[in-house]
């Protein structure tokens, strides 16, 4: 277990040194955050759109004490989608869609000899192939999670008011019920953070792949598995050392 | 000229490679033949740096490769072409992609206009100039073996290495690919390491050949000697073919073994 994390350390570092030209690098991050961004909205719009319109169904459902305002359904949906719900969720599925997507295309390169080959050429396979994911996931999870925290909203009051749990009025007195923005900020570290960890705990598994297809397969599917852990794991220890 | 001084390389407790000593000589097409597991792709893997070995040393014309400060080892490999197995092709990239790519990031200084006019020749060299828009799914075994000489090339490689650049290919696209980086070691005048275990590059293009068996280098000579090398192991690698065993019944009935080695390009 330490000697893995050593290694990944190591991995780390060694992105960082012997770099490429930083125009190189940077039009890798823009191909790599198109590719990681565009190629996700479609998932990342239905999941959070029901997981808005699940919890507010479900707060109406418990809601059943008359004196507690039907505007706290409208609260609680912007609260849980804000601090947990649109961050960790939206990581979670992008751990499954991002991650196994750079581990299996690392692994895969890294059996067909195509990252031996940039060795032999003299270039850094790791600051030329690992940097731009990472970068490239920093930039665009942040991005997704906006977009979730939206959609979620949204998707709660759709589902609010078309089932008749609450008013439009009331949904959005609700939701706009005591903000406070130091929220979306922690949403976006926590975003900034998990697109980190997903996108180097892939590229680890991926890169240093060993045999055939079959373990391509099983890097992808490890890479998936210890991104979640490390989601959830850095979600509390945010949680705890932030709020 | 690339001088292999004593190398040993060791996975666990298991010895690969135990002392081999070469020379590979400035414009001639290097064999390293050997049986399958006697660790001639670990010594290519030591040679281009891709593995350190345990003990020994790699000299470049004179500069030492091996335990070398990183500027010197990336200027060496810079200097370096390889054709890999699965010809190793970027997936994502078309084939002008391909061989452009080393000139992109090897040579910034070099204008759009300039790589694109090596990127043709290039191509054009390998017969493939009407390729170029072609992703490697598209391509046939000896056409990716082609782009893959064409992309080791492209930066003016001092050094090519191939690895067996015959594998999966039929016999009459093997010799095709053969005289092409016969022609091309010898045009350029390069250095041109060839890992194989195929008889018939061997008879091809062996300017020089040096046999190793379980990780030791046990013969090398030049392709006129190999078929009366006095080796046992040698002995029994080569007559295990019968085309080999044949030819060598011909040419002790009073045949040349140089026109046995022409026959099958007249035909062709």
């Amino acid at each position: 277990m330490v000697k893995v994390f050593g290694q990944f350390l190591l991995f780390l570092q060694s992105m960082l040194v012997r770099t490429e030209r930083v125009k190189v690098i940077w039009n890798r991050t823009l191909d790599e955050a198109v590719l990681i961004g565009i190629d996700s909205i479609f998932i990342v719009s239905i999941v959070s759109a029901f997981i808005g319109a699940v919890t507010c169904v479900q707060i109406a459902y418990n809601l059943i004490n008359p004196l507690i305002p039907k505007s706290t359904i409208g609260y609680m949906v912007r609260e849980m989608t804000i601090l947990e719900l649109a961050p960790t969720i939206t990581s979670i599925v992008l751990a499954g869609k991002v991650g196994s997507s750079i581990a299996g295309g690392l692994g895969t390169m890294r059996i067909t000899e195509q990252i031996d080959a940039l060795e032999v050429m003299g270039i850094n396979s790791s600051n030329y192939l690992v940097l731009p994911r990472i970068l490239g996931s920093i930039i665009t999870f942040p991005l997704l999670v906006i977009l979730a925290m939206v959609l979620s909203i949204l998707g709660g009051y759709l589902a609010g008011t078309l089932s008749g749990a609450m008013t439009a009025q009331e949904y959005v007195e609700g939701i706009r019920d005591t903000f406070i923005p130091y929220n979306i900020v922690f949403a976006l570290i926590k975003s900034v953070v998990f697109a980190f960890l997903v996108s180097a705990i892939s590229a680890y598994r991926g890169y240093f792949t060993e045999g055939g297809a079959l373990e391509v397969g099983a890097s992808s599917t490890t890479a998936v598995t210890h991104s979640i852990i490390a989601i959830l794991i850095g979600d509390f220890v945010l949680a705890y050392t932030l709020l | 000229m690339i001088e292999i001084h004593n190398i040993h390389k060791s996975f666990g407790d298991a010895p690969i490679l135990k002392g081999v000593t070469c020379t590979f000589e400035t414009g001639k097409c290097n064999l390293v033949l050997g049986g399958s597991g006697t660790g001639k792709s670990v010594l290519l893997k030591c040679i281009v740096g891709l593995l350190k070995p345990d003990i020994g040393s790699i000299t470049f014309d004179g500069t030492v490769f091996t335990n070398n400060k990183i500027e010197i080892r990336q200027e060496i490999r810079k200097q370096i072409g390889m054709l890999f197995q699965a010809s190793a092709l970027f997936d994502s990239m078309n084939v002008f992609e391909n061989v452009e790519f080393p000139l992109r990031m090897l040579t910034p200084d070099m204008s759009r206009a300039e790589r694109r006019d090596r990127v043709e020749f290039c191509l054009k060299r390998v017969g493939l100039e009407a390729a170029g828009n072609k992703m490697p799914s598209e391509l046939s075994g000896g056409m990716k073996k082609r782009v893959g000489i064409a992309r080791a090339i492209a930066p003016n490689c001092t050094y090519l290495f191939c690895d067996e650049p015959n594998s999966g290919l039929d016999p009459l696209t093997s010799i095709k690919i053969d005289e092409l980086i016969y022609e091309i070691t010898h045009e350029y005048n390069i250095t041109t390491v060839i890992i194989t275990h195929d008889m018939n590059s061997v008879v091809e293009i062996g300017d020089h050949i040096v046999y190793l068996h379980k990780g030791q280098k046990l013969w090398d000579g030049t392709k006129d000697e190999i078929l009366n090398a006095q080796v046992p192991e040698l002995k029994e690698f080569i007559f295990s073919s019968s085309l080999v065993r044949a030819a060598k019944r011909i040419e002790m009935e009073g045949g040349s073994l140089e026109e046995i080695r022409q026959e099958p390009s007249k035909d062709i």
